[in-house]
């Protein structure tokens, strides 16, 4: 299965399709021979003895034996651990209601912040920005967010927001910011000073020196979804020409 | 479903960029989005894109019993479908306030401005008469629904073709289509509607406002005009008080607008005439490219590059006035203009303080002023059409008359106008 996979790799998948243990395969009764593991990332699933995709995209493969599904998807389903960009709908009591983008409105306690106390309570008002993680995010349940991490630090997270912009993207350019060694983020921080908060359920949030330049990130990253990395890099190039 | 809301900082960041005259996508105030129009395989179904709003419309008709107090004119129908496809907050079956909205506009701006002819669609007076009725649905909503919504019922009009009918004595032979040709309706005239949004208590003006900027907006006004700059109706929504100045400015920028818009709807329906008579497959699904699966289509982003205000001064400084060239609309007298042809306006105004339209302020402001900064502002221009930007907006700047017949400003509107490269934009002129 380790081949077929692999031959399989930078190709265009369809839901549906299975791959499953060859019985061409032809196994040496000499040699020991070793299992092979496979690693199933996101849009892949294992019933029974087969593989199966269940989301149209690209395959890719990380050595040893990693594989998944690359596609471009906009709706975010909620994932434990995530950290998201929310806007507060509701102020009620105890909690506020924040919106993520997903079928439902996630719940975050007025404690959950650094700092906060029955008495000291954070300044959150309805229409701010959060940057908050899951800690609660599963199908059956309402979502919960909080803004501190399991230390009760901030680690980054909490109420943001004012002068920037928001503006949401799909999730594969939003992962692929995120990557350790992405030149996207590379060629952005040679462009000029900004303030970028990148949520996973494909929201972005930016701050520059000036609204121009904020304007310009914002189309940029926009844009460089549906770009080549030649083609990306001409035209960051070209802006970075252009403002000096 | 409910939408998304709007957070506080997007609606500050978005009040701000537009004080200081920035729109998201980098257009100028008066520019309109891309327009693209494409025809189904049936006469009298047409799509328009405005950006990323997308419409549909498709007309069809029917012989009827006429209403009793017109005997002899025809029935024409319309209805607009907001469909959650365009919205999560479109809710299927539900008369929303907007939905109610938009069909009363334009069936004010389409049946009561008579742009048919409603007695060439009568039979047999009394008896049966044609019911024309146009469907619109919304595809995609990124703003203003109610321009694209007309544009597209106006062109499914124009493009329709009715069954063929022949009356002999008392026999009425209705043809189909391939007995004899269909037959197209008889349109007077093509009423358009442009929108403009008001910010800031009507201190801001934008043309064509795409969704977001109209979530931020305080108030909006719908001008339906026709390319002989009559007229067809106004309505003005948000409960913003509006002075004079600004509707007469309005009604000017609409007459522009609907001209551009007028040539573009005739070009495509040539265009769809030459194909169909040529034999070519035509129709929605030809008109879209050859894609492989994992390519989404979108046209490239406009980024606006420059900052360039220190250079545009430099350079403002350092050039010689260009050579006098003789500007393409009529200057009768010096002091007074008038942009393409058309009715001599009435409206009592001169002409020369309304058609710089680089400034949305509607205080008194000194000429000299006004002059200068539009002169910066068009060598900003030129550099930044020099810097290889892809401008795929509809930007009317380059017809601009100024009319100060001592300060030779129309050379560099023109010159820049040539300068518009990029294969992109080419392509996207030839498209259209």
């Amino acid at each position: 299965m380790f081949s077929s996979l692999k031959d399989k790799v930078g190709q265009v998948l369809l839901p549906g399709d299975e791959f499953t243990f060859d019985t061409e395969d032809t196994i040496s009764l000499t040699t020991p021979v070793k299992p092979e593991k496979v690693v199933c990332g996101p849009g892949l699933r294992r019933s029974g003895d087969r593989l199966q995709v269940c989301k149209s995209g690209v395959l890719r493969h990380k050595a040893p034996n990693m594989f998944w599904m690359d596609s471009q998807q906009r709706r975010y389903v909620p994932v434990k651990g995530e950290t998201v960009i929310g806007i507060v709908t509701v102020k009620s009591g105890d909690i506020f209601k924040v919106d993520f983008g997903g079928s439902e409105q996630a719940s975050l306690s007025y404690l959950a912040f650094e700092g906060a106390t029955k008495r000291n309570r954070p300044n959150v008002q309805v229409g701010d920005l959060v940057f908050a993680q899951f800690v609660v995010a599963n199908k059956d349940m309402e979502p919960e967010l909080v803004c501190v991490d399991s230390g009760g630090r901030a680690n980054g997270m909490g109420v943001f927001g004012g002068g920037g912009l928001l503006f949401t993207v799909s999730l594969g350019l939003v992962r692929r910011l995120l990557s350790p060694q992405s030149d996207l983020m590379q060629d952005l921080q040679k462009l000029f000073p900004c303030e970028l908060v990148v949520g996973m359920n494909g929201r972005l949030w930016v701050r520059s020196s000036s609204t121009q330049r904020t304007l310009i990130i914002a189309n940029l990253l926009q844009s460089c979804e549906t770009m080549t990395a030649p083609q990306r890099k001409a035209l960051f190039a070209r802006v970075a020409e252009g403002t000096l | 479903m409910k939408e998304t809301p709007l957070s506080n900082c997007e609606r500050d960041f978005l009040l701000k960029a537009i004080e200081e005259k920035k729109r998201l996508d980098g257009r100028q105030t008066y520019d309109y989005r891309k327009m693209k129009i494409t025809f189904g395989t049936d006469y009298g179904c047409c799509f328009v894109d405005l950006g990323k709003t997308r419409v549909m419309a498709q007309v069809s008709c029917e012989l009827v019993v006429p209403k009793e107090s017109r005997p002899n004119e025809g029935i024409m129908f319309f209805n607009i479908e907001l469909s959650p496809m365009a919205s999560p907050a479109f809710e299927q079956g539900r008369q929303s306030e907007l939905s109610v909205k938009l069909n009363r506009q334009l069936e004010r701006c389409l049946r009561n401005s008579k742009c048919i002819d409603t007695e060439s669609l009568c039979v047999v007076s009394g008896e049966k008469v044609w019911q024309i009725r146009v469907d619109v649905h919304m595809l995609n909503h990124d703003g203003n629904l109610m321009d694209a919504a007309s544009i597209a019922a106006i062109t499914a009009l124009c493009h329709f073709r009715r069954p063929d009918v022949g009356i002999q004595g008392d026999e009425v032979t209705v043809y189909s289509p391939e007995e004899r040709d269909p037959i197209p309706l008889s349109i007077y005239h093509m009423p358009i509607s442009v929108s403009f949004s008001f910010f800031q208590q009507g201190t801001y003006l934008l043309v064509d406002p795409c969704e977001r900027e109209e979530r931020v907006m305080d108030g909006l006004l719908m001008i339906a005009m026709n390319k002989h700059r009559e007229i067809c109706s106004i309505q003005s929504s948000g409960g913003i008080m509006l002075l004079k100045e600004q509707v007469m400015r309005c009604s000017k920028i609409a007459s522009v607008k609907v001209s551009e818009i007028t040539e573009l709807i005739s070009k495509a329906l040539e265009n769809d005439k030459k194909a169909r008579k040529a034999g070519e497959r035509c129709g929605f699904a030809e008109s879209m490219p050859q894609e492989r699966i994992t390519a989404l289509k979108t046209y490239e982003t406009p980024v606006e590059m420059t900052d360039v205000s220190d250079r545009a001064n430099d350079i403002v400084q350092k050039a010689e006035a260009p050579p006098q060239m003789v500007p393409s609309p009529v200057v009768p007298v010096p002091g007074v203009g008038q942009v393409g042809q058309g009715l001599q306006n009435t409206w009592g105004l001169e002409e020369g303080d309304e058609e710089e339209e680089e400034e949305n302020d509607s205080s008194d402001e000194d000429q000299e002023e006004q002059v200068t900064e539009m002169k910066e502002k068009q060598h900003e221009k030129m550099e930044i059409r020099g810097g290889d930007v892809v401008e795929i907006s509809d930007s009317e700047e380059e017809e601009v008359v100024i009319l100060h017949p001592e300060i030779p400003d129309k050379a560099p509107i023109t010159k820049s106008s040539s300068h518009q490269k990029g294969a992109a934009a080419l392509k996207k002129r030839q498209k259209k």
